[in-house]
Protein backbone atom coordinates (compact mmCIF):
# COMPACT_ATOMS: atom_id res chain seq x y z
CA UNK A 1 0.00 0.00 0.00
CA UNK A 2 1.11 3.17 -0.76
CA UNK A 3 -1.88 5.48 0.57
CA UNK A 4 -2.75 7.37 -2.80
CA UNK A 5 -4.08 5.24 -5.25
CA UNK A 6 -5.96 3.12 -3.05
CA UNK A 7 -7.79 6.17 -2.55
CA UNK A 8 -8.75 6.85 -5.53
CA UNK A 9 -10.62 3.64 -6.41
CA UNK A 10 -13.22 4.79 -9.16
CA UNK A 11 -15.49 1.73 -7.80
CA UNK A 12 -15.40 2.68 -4.51
CA UNK A 13 -16.06 6.43 -5.15
CA UNK A 14 -19.41 5.43 -6.69
CA UNK A 15 -20.48 3.55 -3.51
CA UNK A 16 -19.36 6.58 -1.83
CA UNK A 17 -21.36 8.68 -3.59
CA UNK A 18 -23.87 6.06 -3.58
CA UNK A 19 -24.02 6.33 0.10
CA UNK A 20 -23.93 9.91 0.37
CA UNK A 21 -27.21 10.34 -2.30
CA UNK A 22 -28.42 7.70 0.37
CA UNK A 23 -28.36 9.56 3.50
CA UNK A 24 -29.46 12.94 2.31
CA UNK A 25 -33.25 13.32 3.47
CA UNK A 26 -32.67 17.26 2.33
CA UNK A 27 -31.09 19.87 1.62
CA UNK A 28 -27.20 20.68 3.50
CA UNK A 29 -24.27 23.30 2.53
CA UNK A 30 -21.24 22.55 3.31
CA UNK A 31 -17.45 23.97 3.03
CA UNK A 32 -14.72 22.23 2.56
CA UNK A 33 -11.61 24.59 4.11
CA UNK A 34 -8.53 23.87 2.34
CA UNK A 35 -7.83 24.52 -1.41
CA UNK A 36 -6.17 21.06 -1.65
CA UNK A 37 -9.60 19.89 -0.83
CA UNK A 38 -11.44 21.96 -3.77
CA UNK A 39 -8.64 21.00 -5.79
CA UNK A 40 -9.35 17.17 -5.38
CA UNK A 41 -13.36 17.72 -5.56
CA UNK A 42 -12.94 19.49 -9.12
CA UNK A 43 -10.37 17.50 -10.34
CA UNK A 44 -12.38 14.67 -9.64
CA UNK A 45 -15.73 15.99 -10.71
CA UNK A 46 -17.04 14.35 -7.17
CA UNK A 47 -19.43 17.19 -6.69
CA UNK A 48 -21.21 16.06 -9.67
CA UNK A 49 -21.46 12.90 -7.75
CA UNK A 50 -23.70 14.47 -4.89
CA UNK A 51 -27.43 14.88 -5.13
CA UNK A 52 -28.35 17.98 -5.71
CA UNK A 53 -29.47 19.52 -2.40
CA UNK A 54 -26.34 19.01 -1.50
CA UNK A 55 -24.15 21.83 -1.85
CA UNK A 56 -20.46 22.35 -1.92
CA UNK A 57 -18.97 26.03 -0.61
CA UNK A 58 -15.75 26.41 -1.48
CA UNK A 59 -13.54 27.86 1.78
CA UNK A 60 -10.89 30.14 2.76
CA UNK A 61 -8.77 28.10 0.56
CA UNK A 62 -5.13 28.47 0.40
CA UNK A 63 -3.07 31.08 2.46
CA UNK A 64 -1.70 32.16 -1.00
CA UNK A 65 -4.40 33.75 -2.48
CA UNK A 66 -5.90 35.49 1.41
CA UNK A 67 -1.93 36.83 1.14
CA UNK A 68 -3.04 40.76 2.40
CA UNK A 69 -1.54 43.18 -0.59
CA UNK A 70 0.69 45.14 1.59
CA UNK A 71 2.79 42.13 2.31
CA UNK A 72 3.17 41.14 -1.42
CA UNK A 73 4.49 44.80 -1.92
CA UNK A 74 6.70 44.02 1.25
CA UNK A 75 8.00 41.09 -0.43
CA UNK A 76 8.64 42.96 -3.77
CA UNK A 77 9.76 46.06 -1.88
CA UNK A 78 12.85 43.84 0.09
CA UNK A 79 13.58 41.82 -3.30
CA UNK A 80 14.09 45.18 -5.42
CA UNK A 81 17.18 46.49 -3.16
CA UNK A 82 20.87 45.53 -3.94
CA UNK A 83 22.05 42.43 -2.30
CA UNK A 84 19.72 40.80 -1.00
CA UNK A 85 17.93 37.36 -2.29
CA UNK A 86 14.13 36.41 -1.79
CA UNK A 87 13.30 32.61 -1.28
CA UNK A 88 9.66 32.19 -1.73
CA UNK A 89 7.29 29.50 -2.35
CA UNK A 90 6.45 28.56 -6.14
CA UNK A 91 2.79 29.66 -6.08
CA UNK A 92 3.39 32.82 -4.32
CA UNK A 93 4.99 34.80 -7.78
CA UNK A 94 1.82 35.15 -9.20
CA UNK A 95 -0.30 36.56 -6.95
CA UNK A 96 -0.51 40.21 -7.50
CA UNK A 97 0.44 43.07 -5.36
CA UNK A 98 -0.66 46.74 -5.94
CA UNK A 99 1.49 47.48 -8.60
CA UNK A 100 3.30 44.22 -9.83
CA UNK A 101 3.72 40.69 -8.83
CA UNK A 102 6.76 38.82 -7.55
CA UNK A 103 7.11 37.43 -11.23
CA UNK A 104 7.51 40.42 -13.01
CA UNK A 105 10.29 42.05 -10.21
CA UNK A 106 12.23 38.79 -10.99
CA UNK A 107 11.91 39.89 -14.62
CA UNK A 108 12.97 43.50 -14.02
CA UNK A 109 16.19 42.20 -12.06
CA UNK A 110 15.63 41.64 -8.84
CA UNK A 111 16.97 37.81 -7.59
CA UNK A 112 14.23 36.26 -6.19
CA UNK A 113 14.32 32.34 -6.32
CA UNK A 114 11.90 29.38 -6.47
CA UNK A 115 12.28 26.77 -3.33
CA UNK A 116 10.05 23.78 -2.62
CA UNK A 117 11.32 24.26 1.16
CA UNK A 118 12.70 26.63 3.43
CA UNK A 119 15.27 24.34 4.27
CA UNK A 120 16.20 25.34 0.87
CA UNK A 121 16.52 29.12 1.56
CA UNK A 122 18.99 27.95 4.57
CA UNK A 123 21.40 26.55 2.09
CA UNK A 124 20.85 29.87 -0.20
CA UNK A 125 21.96 31.87 3.31
CA UNK A 126 25.04 29.82 3.65
CA UNK A 127 25.76 29.59 0.08
CA UNK A 128 25.53 33.57 0.36
CA UNK A 129 26.84 35.19 3.41
CA UNK A 130 27.21 38.57 1.37
CA UNK A 131 23.81 38.93 0.47
CA UNK A 132 20.80 38.81 2.58
CA UNK A 133 18.73 35.91 2.37
CA UNK A 134 14.61 36.38 2.90
CA UNK A 135 12.28 33.61 3.01
CA UNK A 136 8.58 34.83 2.14
CA UNK A 137 7.28 32.37 4.30
CA UNK A 138 3.15 31.54 3.96
CA UNK A 139 1.04 29.19 4.66
CA UNK A 140 -1.55 27.38 7.00
CA UNK A 141 -0.62 25.93 10.79
CA UNK A 142 0.36 23.22 8.29
CA UNK A 143 3.92 25.09 6.93
CA UNK A 144 4.85 27.19 9.88
CA UNK A 145 6.77 24.12 11.44
CA UNK A 146 8.74 23.80 8.40
CA UNK A 147 9.17 27.64 8.17
CA UNK A 148 9.95 27.97 11.87
CA UNK A 149 12.21 25.18 11.98
CA UNK A 150 14.40 27.24 8.86
CA UNK A 151 14.67 30.06 12.03
CA UNK A 152 15.71 27.48 14.65
CA UNK A 153 18.07 26.44 12.36
CA UNK A 154 19.69 29.66 11.40
CA UNK A 155 19.53 30.55 15.01
CA UNK A 156 21.50 27.80 15.98
CA UNK A 157 24.14 28.37 13.25
CA UNK A 158 24.50 31.86 13.69
CA UNK A 159 23.55 32.42 10.05
CA UNK A 160 23.11 36.38 10.57
CA UNK A 161 22.06 37.01 6.73
CA UNK A 162 19.43 35.09 7.05
CA UNK A 163 15.21 36.44 7.94
CA UNK A 164 12.01 35.20 7.67
CA UNK A 165 8.83 37.49 6.15
CA UNK A 166 6.22 35.69 7.68
CA UNK A 167 2.21 35.88 6.87
CA UNK A 168 1.00 32.87 8.35
CA UNK A 169 -2.58 32.69 8.88
CA UNK A 170 -4.54 30.27 10.82
CA UNK A 171 -7.50 28.62 10.20
CA UNK A 172 -10.41 28.46 13.65
CA UNK A 173 -10.50 32.53 13.50
CA UNK A 174 -11.60 32.08 9.85
CA UNK A 175 -14.31 29.69 10.54
CA UNK A 176 -15.66 31.68 13.32
CA UNK A 177 -15.57 34.91 11.09
CA UNK A 178 -17.11 32.49 8.51
CA UNK A 179 -19.97 31.20 11.20
CA UNK A 180 -20.47 34.41 12.69
CA UNK A 181 -21.00 36.77 9.49
CA UNK A 182 -24.34 37.61 8.62
CA UNK A 183 -26.35 34.96 6.58
CA UNK A 184 -24.34 32.75 6.47
CA UNK A 185 -25.62 29.70 4.56
CA UNK A 186 -22.33 27.02 6.05
CA UNK A 187 -23.86 24.28 8.24
CA UNK A 188 -20.99 21.62 8.38
CA UNK A 189 -17.39 21.76 8.00
CA UNK A 190 -14.71 19.39 6.23
CA UNK A 191 -11.81 20.81 7.90
CA UNK A 192 -8.46 20.82 6.51
CA UNK A 193 -6.38 17.00 6.87
CA UNK A 194 -2.60 18.90 7.14
CA UNK A 195 -3.81 21.66 9.16
CA UNK A 196 -4.78 18.91 12.08
CA UNK A 197 -2.34 16.61 11.00
CA UNK A 198 0.06 19.36 13.01
CA UNK A 199 -2.83 20.67 15.15
CA UNK A 200 -4.86 18.28 16.08
CA UNK A 201 -8.29 18.49 16.24
CA UNK A 202 -9.10 19.78 20.23
CA UNK A 203 -9.44 24.10 18.71
CA UNK A 204 -12.45 22.41 17.06
CA UNK A 205 -14.67 21.27 20.00
CA UNK A 206 -15.35 24.62 20.83
CA UNK A 207 -16.44 26.26 17.86
CA UNK A 208 -18.63 22.47 16.99
CA UNK A 209 -20.28 23.13 20.09
CA UNK A 210 -20.82 26.64 20.06
CA UNK A 211 -22.50 27.17 16.57
CA UNK A 212 -23.63 23.32 16.75
CA UNK A 213 -21.84 22.34 13.40
CA UNK A 214 -20.13 19.25 12.43
CA UNK A 215 -17.03 19.25 11.64
CA UNK A 216 -15.03 16.39 9.95
CA UNK A 217 -11.64 16.81 9.68
CA UNK A 218 -10.87 15.50 6.02
CA UNK A 219 -7.89 14.03 4.18
CA UNK A 220 -7.54 14.89 0.13
CA UNK A 221 -8.13 12.02 -1.90
CA UNK A 222 -11.46 11.33 -3.68
CA UNK A 223 -12.63 8.55 -1.05
CA UNK A 224 -11.33 10.83 1.72
CA UNK A 225 -13.60 13.66 0.65
CA UNK A 226 -16.66 11.35 0.13
CA UNK A 227 -16.46 10.09 3.35
CA UNK A 228 -15.64 13.18 5.06
CA UNK A 229 -19.04 14.45 2.99
CA UNK A 230 -20.95 11.39 3.82
CA UNK A 231 -20.06 11.75 7.56
CA UNK A 232 -21.24 15.27 7.87
CA UNK A 233 -24.32 14.71 6.20
CA UNK A 234 -24.87 11.80 9.00
CA UNK A 235 -24.75 14.16 11.40
CA UNK A 236 -26.75 16.97 9.81
CA UNK A 237 -29.51 14.59 8.96
CA UNK A 238 -29.39 13.59 12.89
CA UNK A 239 -29.00 16.64 14.01
CA UNK A 240 -25.70 16.06 15.62
CA UNK A 241 -22.61 18.59 15.90
CA UNK A 242 -19.27 16.82 16.77
CA UNK A 243 -16.11 17.17 15.24
CA UNK A 244 -15.06 13.40 13.99
CA UNK A 245 -11.84 12.37 12.53
CA UNK A 246 -11.64 10.91 8.55
CA UNK A 247 -8.22 11.13 8.22
CA UNK A 248 -7.38 8.97 11.33
CA UNK A 249 -4.53 7.59 8.88
CA UNK A 250 -2.50 10.79 9.26
CA UNK A 251 -4.42 13.25 12.02
CA UNK A 252 -4.04 12.22 15.79
CA UNK A 253 -6.23 14.09 18.20
CA UNK A 254 -3.18 15.52 19.68
CA UNK A 255 -1.93 16.78 16.61
CA UNK A 256 2.19 16.41 16.06
CA UNK A 257 3.51 18.38 19.53
CA UNK A 258 7.07 18.57 18.37
CA UNK A 259 5.68 20.53 15.08
CA UNK A 260 3.51 22.87 17.51
CA UNK A 261 6.15 23.45 20.29
CA UNK A 262 7.82 24.98 17.38
CA UNK A 263 5.36 26.85 16.19
CA UNK A 264 4.89 27.94 19.91
CA UNK A 265 8.42 29.26 19.97
CA UNK A 266 9.28 31.10 17.36
CA UNK A 267 5.78 32.83 16.24
CA UNK A 268 3.24 34.08 18.28
CA UNK A 269 -0.34 35.09 17.65
CA UNK A 270 -1.37 38.05 15.82
CA UNK A 271 -4.35 39.85 13.63
CA UNK A 272 -3.69 39.08 10.42
CA UNK A 273 -5.49 40.94 6.99
CA UNK A 274 -7.08 37.91 4.63
CA UNK A 275 -7.25 39.61 1.74
CA UNK A 276 -10.79 39.88 -0.03
CA UNK A 277 -12.14 39.45 3.46
CA UNK A 278 -10.66 41.21 6.19
CA UNK A 279 -8.74 41.57 9.19
CA UNK A 280 -9.64 38.57 12.13
CA UNK A 281 -8.21 39.25 15.54
CA UNK A 282 -5.60 36.59 16.66
CA UNK A 283 -5.98 35.06 12.75
CA UNK A 284 -1.99 34.59 12.07
CA UNK A 285 1.28 34.00 13.14
CA UNK A 286 3.96 36.44 13.65
CA UNK A 287 7.65 36.07 14.34
CA UNK A 288 7.67 35.63 18.20
CA UNK A 289 9.91 38.82 20.09
CA UNK A 290 12.28 35.81 20.74
CA UNK A 291 13.48 35.93 17.13
CA UNK A 292 13.11 39.40 16.02
CA UNK A 293 16.69 39.47 14.98
CA UNK A 294 15.33 37.28 11.76
CA UNK A 295 12.47 38.94 11.23
CA UNK A 296 12.62 40.53 7.92
CA UNK A 297 10.12 43.04 8.80
CA UNK A 298 11.76 44.20 11.51
CA UNK A 299 15.25 44.04 9.27
CA UNK A 300 14.17 45.43 6.62
CA UNK A 301 11.51 48.42 7.73
CA UNK A 302 7.67 49.01 7.16
CA UNK A 303 7.83 48.68 3.31
CA UNK A 304 5.92 50.96 0.73
CA UNK A 305 2.57 51.86 0.85
CA UNK A 306 -0.32 49.86 0.24
CA UNK A 307 -2.30 52.05 -2.62
CA UNK B 1 -0.70 25.21 -0.45
CA UNK B 2 -0.86 22.49 1.99
CA UNK B 3 0.11 19.64 -0.32
CA UNK B 4 1.12 16.19 1.51
CA UNK B 5 2.32 13.13 -0.07
CA UNK B 6 2.95 10.00 1.65
CA UNK B 7 6.44 8.69 1.18
CA UNK B 8 8.50 5.48 1.99
CA UNK B 9 11.65 6.15 4.81
CA UNK B 10 14.44 4.28 2.59
CA UNK B 11 17.50 5.84 4.46
CA UNK B 12 17.73 7.64 8.07
CA UNK B 13 21.29 10.16 8.49
CA UNK B 14 21.14 10.18 12.21
CA UNK B 15 22.34 13.98 13.51
CA UNK B 16 20.73 15.44 16.38
CA UNK B 17 17.10 16.04 16.90
CA UNK B 18 17.15 19.52 14.82
CA UNK B 19 18.46 18.35 12.07
CA UNK B 20 17.66 14.74 11.53
CA UNK B 21 17.50 14.05 7.79
CA UNK B 22 16.10 10.59 6.05
CA UNK B 23 15.76 9.61 2.11
CA UNK B 24 12.23 9.27 1.53
CA UNK B 25 10.91 7.24 -1.91
CA UNK B 26 7.68 8.23 -3.55
CA UNK B 27 6.78 5.79 -6.37
CA UNK B 28 10.01 5.89 -7.95
CA UNK B 29 11.61 9.14 -6.73
CA UNK B 30 13.77 9.62 -3.58
CA UNK B 31 14.40 12.90 -2.31
CA UNK B 32 16.24 14.28 1.44
CA UNK B 33 13.43 14.99 3.59
CA UNK B 34 13.53 16.93 7.43
CA UNK B 35 12.76 13.97 10.08
CA UNK B 36 12.68 16.31 12.84
CA UNK B 37 9.33 16.41 13.61
CA UNK B 38 9.17 12.43 13.65
CA UNK B 39 11.76 11.44 15.55
CA UNK B 40 10.02 7.72 16.29
CA UNK B 41 9.61 7.40 12.66
CA UNK B 42 12.06 4.13 11.14
CA UNK B 43 13.20 2.49 8.11
CA UNK B 44 10.30 1.44 6.22
CA UNK B 45 7.66 3.82 7.93
CA UNK B 46 5.37 5.82 5.66
CA UNK B 47 5.59 9.29 6.58
CA UNK B 48 3.70 12.35 5.38
CA UNK B 49 5.54 15.37 4.24
CA UNK B 50 5.40 18.75 3.05
CA UNK B 51 7.44 21.25 1.85
CA UNK B 52 10.46 19.14 2.46
CA UNK B 53 9.15 18.11 6.12
CA UNK B 54 8.12 15.04 7.48
CA UNK B 55 4.72 15.82 9.77
CA UNK B 56 3.34 12.67 10.58
CA UNK B 57 4.41 8.83 10.39
CA UNK B 58 0.89 6.89 8.42
CA UNK B 59 -0.76 4.93 10.39
CA UNK B 60 -0.81 1.70 8.06
CA UNK B 61 -3.64 -0.17 10.37
CA UNK B 62 -5.77 2.63 10.04
CA UNK B 63 -5.89 3.00 7.09
CA UNK B 64 -6.51 -0.53 5.99
CA UNK B 65 -9.09 0.17 8.50
CA UNK B 66 -10.22 2.83 6.55
CA UNK B 67 -10.13 1.03 3.33
CA UNK B 68 -12.40 -2.26 4.91
CA UNK B 69 -15.13 0.28 6.20
CA UNK B 70 -15.46 1.59 2.58
CA UNK B 71 -15.14 -1.86 1.75
CA UNK B 72 -18.70 -2.51 3.58
CA UNK B 73 -20.10 0.44 2.01
CA UNK B 74 -19.35 -0.85 -1.60
CA UNK B 75 -21.22 -4.11 -0.42
CA UNK B 76 -23.97 -2.26 0.67
CA UNK B 77 -24.36 -0.17 -1.78
CA UNK B 78 -24.45 -3.25 -4.64
CA UNK B 79 -27.66 -4.34 -3.28
CA UNK B 80 -29.33 -1.40 -5.43
CA UNK B 81 -26.88 -0.48 -8.44
CA UNK B 82 -29.10 2.11 -9.99
CA UNK B 83 -28.51 4.02 -6.72
CA UNK B 84 -24.40 3.69 -7.53
CA UNK B 85 -25.02 5.03 -11.33
CA UNK B 86 -25.79 8.50 -11.24
CA UNK B 87 -28.33 9.88 -13.30
CA UNK B 88 -25.56 12.23 -15.39
CA UNK B 89 -23.92 10.88 -18.44
CA UNK B 90 -20.64 10.81 -16.77
CA UNK B 91 -17.62 8.61 -17.73
CA UNK B 92 -15.47 7.37 -15.02
CA UNK B 93 -14.43 11.01 -13.62
CA UNK B 94 -10.63 9.23 -12.66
Amino acid sequence: MRFVDEFRDPERVHSCAAEIRSLTTQPWTIMEICGGQTHSIVRYGLDQLLPDGLTLVHGPGCPVCVTPVEMINKAIDIASQPDVILCSYGDMLRVPGSGRDLLSAKALGADIRIVYSPLDAIKTARANPGKQVVFFAVGFETTAPANGMSILQAAREGLGNYSMLATHVRVPPAMRAILTSQGTRIQGFLAAGHVCTVMGIDEYLPIAKEFHVPIVVTGFEPLDVLQGIAECVRQLEQGRAEVSNQYSRVVRSEGNPHARRVIEEVFEIVPRNWRGIGTFPESGLGISSKYRDYDAESRFGPGPPTS
Amino acid sequence: MCLGVPGCIESISEEDSLTRMGKVGFGGISCEVSLAYVPEARVGDYVLVHVGFALQVVDQNEAQRILEEIGKIEDLMQDDNSMIRPSLPLENPL
